[in-house]
């Protein structure tokens, strides 16, 4: 490709430019009900501008939902990686363990958060644990599986060491496999909150907690579909700064 | 009996790898004594065993059939007793030189302060001339200096035997000459009992009180022994003008060339000798 001064900066721009026109396009013919950018932008103003301001239980700055589904989100993910991680510690140590439990985690892997929050709410009764329990089982696999492939990464050279030095199992764990780990770990801890962050607007617009999943499912329910977009775009944004935060955090951890 | 002559003890040591074509015997009867405070070279073409000895004295791999028997005592696995310097220095890159070390020495002192066991870290690393380098990473570290780092690991251990494998087969030519100095210097002043595998004939003269000639695999066995008469200290340069430093030398490369592939006559039990692949097991660390 051929490159020229700010091309960094202008395709992207060009690419939004595309998006927005397509969209303004839209709204004019086919899709009548689709909001157009300017509507969008005059109805979101109130949420934007005042990110944090708390008028009622369900109309909030879109900032302060962000950070009940924030919270929300980081509970069930710290759930995830303090289950996935010595699972696949577990795992990657021992291949009965594996062939044990493989197939299993490859068929639980693809359910769906909405297949999995009703059984949460079976089994706790409560709206907050169901939707922790939801986030937990969907985010842990990546932790799982990358941990585990981890763990069988570990060139053997560093395991001839712990042997030749007669370390014990948790000086090999804590000296040896742990750090030698810790890069796929990373990895997977970027995945896995990935996959929380997006399941946290299933699970409350289910549970119908305060956050911008929330706001989205009530917004759409009272027919104010400028908010729709808005809680579209948040979530865009924030799932991709969360993205890019663990980006830097396992670049770190990789180099060292 | 354990006296100074059979410190190291290696008793029909033989060693077979499962194939699909049935077991490759890889060594086969390989006997040797090791007195204490004697160094020896293991010599031999690539993938003829030597390393596969190695391993199995160092505890990391198990022999089929034989024994080992160091100080009175039969190996069992690996242990902090020997110190290991592999053929690549297998450091744990996330440490630094001093906590490389101090990982063995916290193995074989636990009992030491931690201002202590700091102490012999530092000194055995000033040894090999890393005054400057101690709280380096791998990373930073050349890869001379890096092996450096694992020679003073080994002899911080204080161990009962060095058991080196193709130490600086993968440095430089002249990090090499440079390091087998160190190496030299370094041993001499614990005289400690030592093994080297090596493929280089000058330096197995150097270091080494033996040169053990290992016949080509399969069934690789110890082909012939070799003195190495020179008094210690020894220096290269001075060694190298002399003829009896050519006599040795040429010894060596005339069995490496001519007399490795024979086998000598110790009479087998085994017939069936099958076409074995020449893949020994190295000791990657």
């Amino acid at each position: 490709m051929k490159r020229f001064p700010f091309d960094w900066l202008a395709l992207p721009l060009v690419g939004l430019i595309a998006v927005g026109l397509l969209w303004v396009i839209s709204c004019s013919t086919w899709a009548p009900n689709l909001p157009s950018p300017v509507k969008t932008w005059e109805m979101s103003r109130p949420y934007i501008v005042e990110p944090f301001a708390k008028r009622g239980e369900l109309d909030q700055g879109v900032l302060r939902f962000t950070w009940y589904s924030l919270i929300l989100v980081s509970k069930g993910y710290f759930i995830a990686i303090l289950i996935g991680t010595p699972l696949g510690f577990l795992l990657g140590s021992s291949k009965t363990l594996t062939m044990m439990f493989d197939p299993i985690i490859q068929f639980l892997k693809p359910v769906s958060p909405l297949a999995w929050l009703p059984l949460g709410l079976v089994l706790f009764g409560k709206s907050e644990p169901a939707a922790l329990f939801t986030i937990a089982l969907c985010s842990m696999w990546p932790t799982v599986v990358n941990t585990a492939v981890g763990v069988r990464a570990v060139p053997q050279d560093y395991l001839n060491v712990a042997r030749v030095l007669k370390l014990s199992k948790f000086k090999t764990l804590t000296k040896v496999l742990f750090p030698a780990t810790l890069p796929y770990m990373f990895t997977g801890f970027r995945l896995s909150l990935g996959i929380a962050w997006l399941v946290i607007v299933a699970c409350e617009m289910l549970i119908g907690t305060p956050g911008v999943g929330g706001f989205l499912w009530q917004e759409y329910n009272s027919l104010i579909y400028e908010h729709i977009i808005l809680c579209i775009l948040t979530i865009g944004c924030v799932g991709f700064i969360l993205d890019r935060l663990m980006g830097i955090v396992e670049r770190r951890f990789a180099a060292a | 009996m354990l006296t100074d002559s059979n410190y190291l003890e290696i008793w029909n040591l033989t060693k077979s790898f499962p194939t699909p074509k049935g077991p490759a015997t890889v060594v086969k009867g390989f006997q040797l004594n090791v007195a204490r405070g004697e160094f020896v070279s293991l010599i031999g073409h690539s993938g003829c065993g030597k390393s596969t000895v190695l391993s199995m004295i160092a505890g990391l791999s198990e022999p089929t059939s034989g024994g080992i028997i160091l100080a009175g005592r039969e190996i069992d696995g690996a242990g902090p007793d020997r110190g290991v310097v592999f053929q690549a220095p297998c450091l744990l890159p996330w440490m630094t030189a001093f906590d490389n070390v101090l990982l063995g020495v916290q193995q074989v002192k636990p009992d030491a302060s931690r201002a202590e066991q700091g102490d012999i870290v530092k000194h055995y690393l000033e040894l090999v001339g890393l005054a400057d380098a101690i709280h380096k990473r791998p990373a930073e570290l050349s890869g001379g200096m890096r092996q450096r780092v694992g020679i003073a690991r080994a002899f911080a251990l204080s161990p009962k035997m060095l058991l080196l494998d193709e130490p600086f087969g993968m440095l430089d030519a002249l990090t090499r000459l440079e390091l087998q100095e160190v190496l030299l210097e370094v041993w001499s002043q614990h005289q400690m009992t030592a093994v080297m595998v090596t493929h280089d004939v000058d330096e197995a003269v150097l270091l080494s009180d033996r040169v053990v000639m290992m016949t080509n695999g399969p069934e690789a066995q110890v082909g012939e022994i070799v003195k190495v008469p020179f008094a210690r200290p020894r220096d290269r340069i001075h060694l190298m003008e002399t003829t009896a430093y050519e006599d040795v030398r040429d010894e060596l490369l005339s069995f490496l060339e001519e007399r490795a592939h024979i086998k000598p006559s110790i009479p087998t039990t085994d017939e069936d000798a099958r076409p074995a692949p020449a893949a020994g097991s190295t000791v990657s660390c």
